[in-house]
């Protein structure tokens, strides 16, 4: 079959989703709440992993810290959000959101400046990753610390942030992060109109990145990468500023997953501490090593196929659920090397 | 004030407790042989006059209080709690039950009597055979800093031996002192308050500056000597807690830095080894429990076991799966994160997901005061040498056995190495399995001062992992030092950063020292280093 | 174009205390093409690292076109006109010969620049042209993964090609080539070599003959002997310690 017949198929079955959940209840067709909301969130996760993807699969960087990045984009929005709730917060402060009228704060810090504005947190959600990937990348890349080491030091990245987001006195609520969101965009959340706009922002974000991605792996600058993966220091000697590269692609990617983040955080209603802890980055990347690191059908159709599987699992037998995901992590790296998209190529050939 | 307590401060509350009945015993029965006969008979001669008249009474008690027998203790006590019974017989006793025997009567006090016994109680108590009610008195009597108390006080500085207590004393004597009418006694105070390294000490100086314009200029270098014995002494402590982390993170990186440096395989699955090792010890002791013998051999014996059980998982681990995988680090990397996360999942499964309780046997237990009053928990003080007596053991495996010429054959070239007939792939197996049971090893030491429970490697992995980085791969020194300067550098960092903030400098601070020496500080040379 | 001179002076290179260079100098002329040959371990693998900036010498001093290439990193040094081939031939096995070709031609190399690099015809043409030299021209598509030693010798070169160095440095390139492609490589070589610099390592004996060019000669990390092959090999220090051996 074509292939971009096949993709476009794909889309247009999860655009149809919200479209069936407007239908009445009674509906035989109708697609319940919960299946939107879950679907919308799998779609941030396939954002994510599309990031991961591109660093990892196509550059070599396996980074097991764009959880951190993911997360800062959501607490970008998520700091919109919670200015957005303006004096309907349980306190009713006029200006100050609830945590800080519980925490003694008198006013508002210095960097929640802004944040009432959609579009300056929306840059943020790009910008805070992007330059977090920057710094860290810079100086990781230009002391060549690469493969595992670069890992660690990207999981230790993650886990510096976690720590630090469960400090009260940071200003981003602590423990329990934010929450209790009222609208977004003049828009109600919790509507199913809501999560509609949401859901389709989602999908576009997702077709716009992946059209995006496999344009850019088409580039000389795709190849370049790839020479990177395979001979980093061959393509020195050709005179390619290994460090630059790498640092742009890596870049790209914490402000993509950044992006996937600010996305996520307006469906699910939440965000804290906790999005920063190391599994849940490496959980992400095993995503795209099952769905097939290197490709990017592969790492949306992992995002998904996993996250599908896990949404099931943890319903039917949730205390099974880190054991098939440990699992998950063994065939993939021993059996199935290429993953989904690997074990589906051979069937087709 | 002190910095935070470590992690899993739970067993910190009865450390005192064996300390005193150890000697605590000791001092008593010299305190009895201390007291003369004559001394006995005059107790006899006085008891009586608890029965008299309200004057009578009091004269009784107070002068039971300067006698110093501590026979006294229990019956002024009931005196005091209007319990006292003059038996038939004539003798005394306190009321058992609810109603007095035949023929005994129920001694009445006034408040006036109430007054005497407070102050005779309190000074008895300062020679009681119990040690904590000796320190109970002490503490009291330091509150009251009244001259009146100075003969006392040094009466009992003279029959004391315990440490602690002599330390109140000689506070409250220093407190006393500072209290009398007389120049001379004062300065004296003075002097014994600025020779000690006690907040107390310096609170009473602080305090007693305003009654005392001319002894001013000696107070202040008093105050001055005590804050400088304190900040040693923090500093002291603040060196012992370093030393303490240090030597966990040293037990939990050794077994990385060996299989990473031999085969570089990142073994995410460390912690959860550490993790069972932990358990093992538990399961070690359940075991023991059940035969009286061997019940206080457990953690001796769970020593071995630890590593024997992690040794096995891990050797199982790399010929079953790892082996599978030589050459692709990243894929290592995920495949042995996705094992650690079944080995935790089965863990709870099977024993629950809430904390173990793990007995630390008694010589474990406690708190040791060093000179100048340093606190120096027992059992971080044993895993110190733990961790010390590991790292030589693994020294002298890799420097004296066979097993460890073929590993540092196989660390330098591993080609080569084959070559000469050396079986690289059992050479990684007992590789991988010796460092995990070094992981093992880790959590028996853990288990002493952590929850057992089944997340416990995820909070040490990191910092393992950056002593690695830090140390410089496959390098035994390295790992010493790069935990130990974690370890420090975390606690000195704390009282000014706090717990987590000092984390993230110590993170921070590693990625910029790679930038000097990508490979730590020790790194390994030659060509294998390349690659 | 002609070529700029290569200046390496006094270069000495410890590991470990072992001195793979010691106090190594060495001048190749702009256009020159200059064999290098010495024992194995003599150091010559050593001297290119250096020049390409995969090592840093202790001491010494490395210049070209004007700039010390010792305070300069390898892709910095690759810019400057100093192409490299590997003892080991080493081309990127996930891209196809023509894209192995394309990345090593000359043009910007930032990651910006390879985001909006379109291949124009001149360049086609030219991947083309070094296609038919290196006789891969029918294999254009496979991945470089898929050819035999030989041929990735030759691809190699062909990258090699394609950067226009204004100085080739060429690591053992006959190793597992039969005869005639020895001789062709030969060829090719001495047709580089006029307008750029050339300096070619090689144990073969035969092929440095072949190159027709100065010789030296080094041992023990420093030059024993330097001149024509004739010069060389009645040298009794070379008869000592490379060929009476
Ligand atoms: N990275 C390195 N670490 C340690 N020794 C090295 C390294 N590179 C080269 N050497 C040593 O330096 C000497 C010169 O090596 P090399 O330049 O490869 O010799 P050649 O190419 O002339 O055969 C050899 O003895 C080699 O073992
Ligand atoms: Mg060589």
């Amino acid at each position: 079959m074509n292939r971009r017949l096949a993709l476009l198929l794909c889309v247009l079955a999860l655009a149809a989703l919200p479209a069936f959940n407007a239908l009445p209840a009674e509906h035989p067709l109708h697609v319940p709440d919960f299946l939107v909301s879950v679907v919308g969130k799998w779609i941030c996760y396939a954002i994510l992993a599309l990031a991961i993807d591109l660093a990892w699969g196509y550059a070599g960087i396996l980074s097991l810290g764009h959880g951190a990045f993911f997360a800062l984009g959501g607490y970008a929005i998520g700091m919109h959000l919670m200015r957005l709730i303006g004096p309907r917060g349980v306190y009713g402060h006029p200006v100050l959101p609830d945590f800080m009228v519980f925490l003694g704060y008198t006013e508002l810090p210095w960097y929640w400046l802004g944040f009432d504005w959609f579009a300056f947190a929306f840059l943020m959600a790009l910008f805070v990753p992007g330059l977090l990937a920057l710094v860290v990348g810079w100086l990781a890349f230009r002391s060549r610390i690469t493969g595992v080491y670069l890992s660690i030091i990207t999981q230790a990245m993650t886990y510096a942030l976690m720590l630090a987001f469960f400090r009260n006195d940071m200003g981003f609520g602590g423990n329990n992060g934010f929450t209790d969101f009222k609208e977004l965009l003049g828009m109600p959340l919790n509507t199913g109109a809501t999560r509609a706009v949401l859901f389709y922002a989602s999908l576009a974000t997702l077709v716009l990145v992946f059209w995006g991605s496999a344009h850019l792996t088409q580039t000389k600058l795709g190849r370049v990468l790839t020479a990177i993966r395979d001979a980093e220091s061959r393509t020195r000697f050709l005179g390619y500023n290994v460090t630059q590269h790498k640092l742009f692609v890596f870049v790209l990617s914490a402000m993509i997953a950044g992006l996937a983040g600010a996305l996520y955080v307006p469906q699910v209603g939440i965000i804290n501490p906790s999005e920063f802890s190391p599994g849940n980055s490496i959980e992400a990347v095993v995503w795209v090593a099952f769905g097939g690191r290197g490709t990017l059908v592969g790492a949306v159709l992992g995002a998904f196929s996993v996250n599908a599987l896990k949404t099931w699992l943890t319903s039917v037998a949730p205390d099974l659920w880190l054991i098939v995901l440990g699992l998950l992590f063994v065939i993939v790296t021993l059996l199935l090397p290429k993953g989904l998209v690997g074990l589906l190529r051979r069937r087709g050939s | 004030m002190r910095p935070p307590p470590f992690r899993g401060a739970k067993k910190e509350a009865a450390e005192l407790m064996p300390w005193f009945f150890l000697r605590g015993l000791a001092a008593a029965l010299a305190l009895l042989l201390f007291l003369a006969p004559a001394r006995a008979q005059e107790y006899e001669a006085l008891l009586p006059g608890l029965a008299g008249g309200f004057a009578q009474q009091a004269e009784t008690v107070e002068r039971l209080g300067l006698l110093g027998d501590p026979r006294a203790i229990p019956l002024l006590q009931a005196m005091a709690d209007a319990r006292l019974l003059r038996l038939a017989d004539g003798s005394f006793a306190p009321q058992q039950g609810a109603a007095p025997p035949e023929g005994a009567t129920l001694i009445r006090i006034n408040n006036r009597v109430r007054g005497a016994l407070r102050g005779a109680l309190g000074r008895l108590q300062l020679v009681s055979p119990d040690p904590a009610e000796r320190l109970r008195a002490a503490d009291a009597i330091l509150r009251n800093r009244s001259a009146a108390d100075i003969p006392l006080i040094e009466a009992a500085l003279a029959r004391e031996t315990q440490a602690p207590i002599r330390a109140r004393l000689e506070l409250a004597l220093g407190g006393a002192r500072l209290a009398s009418e007389d120049v001379a006694v004062r300065r004296a105070g003075v002097a014994a308050l600025g020779a000690s390294a006690s907040p107390e000490a310096r609170g009473q100086l602080l305090a007693a500056r305003a009654a005392n314009a001319e002894l001013l200029p000696e107070i202040e270098a008093a105050i001055a000597a005590i804050d400088r014995r304190l900040q040693l002494r923090r500093a002291a402590e603040t060196v012992f807690q370093g030393l303490s982390l240090g030597s966990v993170l040293l037990l939990a990186a050794l077994g990385l830095a060996i299989t990473f440096g031999v085969m570089g395989v990142i073994n995410m699955a460390h912690g959860e080894f550490v993790m069972l090792g932990a358990y093992t010890t538990v399961v070690v002791q359940e075991i023991c429990r059940n035969i009286p013998e061997l019940a206080p051999w457990s953690l001796p014996l769970a020593v071995p076991a630890a590593f024997l059980v992690t040794a096995a998982i891990g050797a199982a681990m790399e010929r079953g799966l790892i082996r599978h995988l030589y050459g692709r680090p990243l894929e290592t990397l995920l495949l042995t994160f996705g094992v650690g996360m079944i080995l935790q999942q089965v863990v709870r499964l099977a024993f629950g997901a809430q904390n173990r309780e793990v007995i630390s046997p008694e010589w474990m237990m406690g708190t040791l005061l060093l000179s100048g009053g340093i606190a120096v928990t027992q059992n971080r003080l044993w895993i110190i040498l733990f961790s010390l007596v590991v790292l030589l053991a693994c020294f002298a495996a890799i420097r004296l056995t066979r097993f460890g010429l073929e590993m540092r054959a196989v660390v330098q070239n591993r080609r080569i190495a084959a070559t000469m007939g050396i079986r690289t792939g059992r050479v990684d197996a007992m590789t991988f399995a010796f460092g995990s049971g070094l992981a093992g090893l880790a959590g028996v030491a853990l288990s002493q001062i952590d929850n057992v429970s089944p997340n416990l490697g995820t909070g040490y992995i990191i910092d393992s992992f950056m002593v690695v980085v830090f140390g410089g791969v496959g390098s035994l020194m390295g790992t010493l030092i790069g935990a130990f300067t974690l370890g420090l550098l975390n606690k000195f960092l704390e009282p000014y950063a706090g717990v987590v903030l000092a984390k993230v400098a110590v993170l921070v601070g590693i990625m910029l020292f790679i930038q000097r020496r990508p490979k730590g500080l020790f790194a390994l040379k030659g060509r294998a280093a390349d690659q | 174009m002609s070529g700029t001179g290569l200046y390496v002076d006094g270069v000495t290179v410890t590991f470990d205390g072992f001195r793979a260079l010691n106090a190594l100098s060495l001048v190749v002329e702009p256009g020159e093409l200059r064999a290098v040959i010495g024992p194995n371990g003599a150091g010559k693998t050593t001297m290119m690292d250096v020049i390409t900036g995969k090592t840093r010498p202790d001491t010494g001093i490395v210049r070209f076109a004007g700039r010390d290439l010792t305070k300069l990193d390898e892709a910095a040094i690759a810019t400057l006109g100093i192409g490299r081939k590997f003892q080991k031939p080493t081309v990127f096995d996930a891209l196809t010969v023509f894209e192995n070709l394309e990345l090593a031609l000359k043009a910007p190399r930032g990651p910006i620049a390879c985001l909006r690099w379109v291949l124009a015809g001149a360049a086609r043409a030219r991947i083309e042209a070094i296609m038919e030299q290196i006789g891969l021209a029918a294999r254009r598509e496979d991945l470089a993964g898929l050819l035999s030693h030989g041929q990735r010798q030759w691809l190699e070169i062909g990258m090699l090609l394609m950067q226009e160095p204004d100085l080739l440095l060429v690591d053992e390139p006959v190793a597992g080539m039969t005869d005639h492609e020895t001789e062709q490589t030969a060829a090719l070589l001495r047709g580089i070599a006029g307008t750029r610099s050339v300096v070619v390592v090689e144990h073969d004996l035969e092929f440095v003959r072949a190159l027709d060019c100065r010789v030296t000669v080094l041992h023990e990390g420093s030059v024993l002997s330097e001149g024509s092959i004739t010069h060389v090999q009645a040298d009794p220090r070379v008869i000592e310690v490379y060929l009476g051996r």
